[in-house]
């Protein structure tokens, strides 16, 4: 299968073995059931040790995957009555980034979230769901517009990082990741973001102030990519595997951290392989996080949003 | 003048020296403290060339006297040139970061960079005063592990933003910092959270918030509490950007023109609100600070 990674093929081949063995004996009518139960024993086993302990870089990879479901297979897989909406009202529409009012559950959401393509040519168009400061500004346009009607905001979050270039700075990237981060922070209505395969840097963190933060179990977050540590610290961006080592960027660390509230399971192999279960796990977090918080009075939900991100941090002598 | 009618009840301060200041930013006043004016009696100006007397430099807030090039200057000099006769109290004087990811040297490089810099942390904050309005201020250092922005420095500035909304102080930043502290990982990362959750409160407070960017304000400082004043102000030549330009030019594969991300590029794109020189900052903060009747509005 084109959709598997490096270090699942051993897993399959045993699985085309199976299935060769399993024509072979349909077309033959010779008996081979005791040896196709005993790969199969022997796949299964390896399955669970490939999938039970994923390294970081193996998860790196997993939230990267081309067939993971975006932002749209998710809100189309788990909302009704989408529209999507366009532009920041000052300098364009950003494709990397893509939002809305929908339905989920029976309740109105502004639901939102970066954009990856399912092909070379959406990619380009979609700036591989790296976001320009018009990307974020209309997120914020569309998210101030929530507040006002008190519809919660959902946020998937999804980029390597904000699109390095000119006309980003020109336009000030910085300005409107900021701008983002102090908006959220105050907004008055309850937010729940998910990091579903990249949570890069200032990109991600630009949609990330939640009253609840959930991650993928094999998505990722860092402050910077594997990439980029590793040309930092040894001038190789090869050692990219060490640094996701390193920089302890998987789920399991960031919920140790405290940093998110909660992981969310994924199919055995990752997201991309049942990407209906995957966005149906996605759904029952939301629905149920929704649920509690729509109970809770804004002001407390405020200050509690602010509590929690004023305690991340380590230091000593304070 | 304006002043006057807005005019506080005076406060008391511990008044300290520029001695004091320095022995309590953990160094002495004589100590080597900038690593681009080196000690001799002639500094060469890295920008136009022309040799300077280091005394004259000094004198003229190490703004090269010929092509007006504005060296880095320390927290110390900063809080020297930019409030009161040197009063200055400090806040968290003694936190320090700790090793959270356990990364590799990060505690050895920590204390490499406390020699090096005579400082415990990349910000110091603390109170002050500027025309005789009573400020909080948070100065920068890029001498500490590049002003890198990790959970201390990220921690300061959120106490220090607290206790202006608590005082009803206005905030001045001054920001230098090569962006986020890498070693400390996902904390790192949601200081810009923290710090720009901070400054909601402070704006939602009706106080004042400067922020004024120096050489270099990059990556995560640019993308929170540096673009998020009232006010955005530069020093002259500054670098400003979030994304490195070596990323840039390596993303769009060409080569960027020479005023990329300085503080005129920004201020023609309509980034900031002013490009202040070193030597017209303190007046025109006092103004500023005059302007907003000392920085906090009226309850």
């Amino acid at each position: 299968m084109a959709n598997d990674l490096m270090f699942e093929k051993p897993l399959v081949e045993l699985q085309k073995k199976i299935e060769e063995l399993r024509s072979f004996s349909e077309q033959s009518g010779l008996d081979f059931s005791e040896e196709i139960r005993k790969l199969e024993e022997k796949a299964d086993s390896l399955a669970s040790h490939l999938y039970d302990d994923l390294s970081p870089w193996q998860r790196t990879q997993m939230a990267r995957h081309s067939e993971r479901p975006t932002t749209l297979d998710y809100i189309k897989g788990m909302c009704t009555d989408f529209l999507e909406l366009h532009g920041d009202r000052a300098f364009g529409d950003d494709q990397a980034i893509v939002a809305g009012i929908a339905k989920l559950d029976g309740i109105p959401v502004t639901i939102m979230g970066h954009q990856k393509g399912r092909d070379t040519k959406e990619n380009i168009a979609r700036r591989w769901g790296m976001a320009q400061p018009e990307g974020y500004r209309k997120t914020l346009r569309l998210m101030k517009q929530a507040e006002k009607f008190r519809r919660p905001v959902i946020c998937f979050i999804d980029t390597s990082g904000a699109y390095p270039g000119i006309a980003s700075e020109e336009r000030g990237i910085g300005e409107a990741i900021a701008r983002n981060l102090l908006e959220m922070a105050a907004l008055k209505t309850p937010i729940i973001c998910v990091v579903t395969g990249e949570g890069g840097s200032g990109g991600a963190l630009a949609l990330g102030i939640g009253d609840r933060v959930y991650m993928l179990e094999n998505s990722i977050y860092g402050v910077i990519s594997p990439e980029g540590a590793a040309a930092l610290l040894w001038k190789d961006s090869g050692q990219a595997q060490r640094a996701a080592d390193t920089m302890k960027i998987s789920a399991d660390h960031i919920h140790s951290f405290g940093v998110v509230d909660g992981v969310i399971k994924e199919p055995e192999g990752g997201a991309h392989k049942d990407n209906e279960a995957t966005i149906a796990n996605v759904r029952e977090t939301i629905v149920t996080a929704l649920r509690e918080l729509l109970e809770i009075p804004t002001d407390v939900l405020v200050e509690q949003r602010y509590q929690k991100f004023k305690n991340m941090g380590h230091y000593a002598n304070g | 003048m304006l002043k006057d009618l807005f005019h506080k009840k005076k406060q008391r301060y511990a008044t300290l020296t520029s001695q004091d200041v320095a022995e309590r930013l953990g160094r002495t006043r004589t100590a080597p403290v900038e690593v681009s004016v080196p000690e001799g009696l002639m500094t060469k100006c890295k920008h136009c060339g022309e040799a300077t007397f280091t005394k004259e430099l000094e004198k003229n807030l190490k703004v090269c006297p010929n092509c007006g090039y504005h060296y880095t200057v320390n927290a110390m000099e900063r809080i020297l040139m930019t409030l009161d006769e040197g009063r200055f109290f400090e806040y968290d004087a003694d936190m320090t970061a700790m090793d959270p990811l356990g990364f590799p040297e990060y505690p050895a490089k920590l204390e490499r960079e406390m020699k090096k810099s005579g400082l415990k942390e990349a910000v110091v904050t603390g109170e002050g005063t500027i025309g005789g309005f009573p400020v909080v201020l948070g100065v920068m250092d890029s001498t500490f592990f590049m002003g890198s922005l990790g959970s201390v420095a990220g921690e300061k500035i959120t106490r220090a933003i607290e206790r202006a909304i608590a005082k009803r102080y206005p905030l001045i930043l001054f920001t230098a910092s090569g962006g986020a502290r890498m070693q400390e990982g996902i904390y790192s990362l949601m200081q810009m959270a923290k710090t720009s959750a901070a400054l909601a409160k402070l704006h939602e407070e009706g106080i004042l918030y400067i922020a004024v960017n120096t050489y270099p304000t990059t990556g995560g400082v640019t993308a929170s509490f540096a673009m998020l004043g009232d006010l955005n102000i530069a020093e002259p030549g500054a670098l400003i950007g979030f994304a490195g330009r070596r990323i840039i030019e390596q993303t769009i594969r060409q080569k960027l023109p020479d005023d990329f991300q300085t503080a005129e590029f920004l201020l023609k794109n309509g980034m900031l609100d002013m490009v202040v020189p070193r030597k017209d900052m303190k007046q025109t903060l006092a103004t500023v600070l005059e302007l907003h009747g000392g920085g906090a509005r009226g309850e």
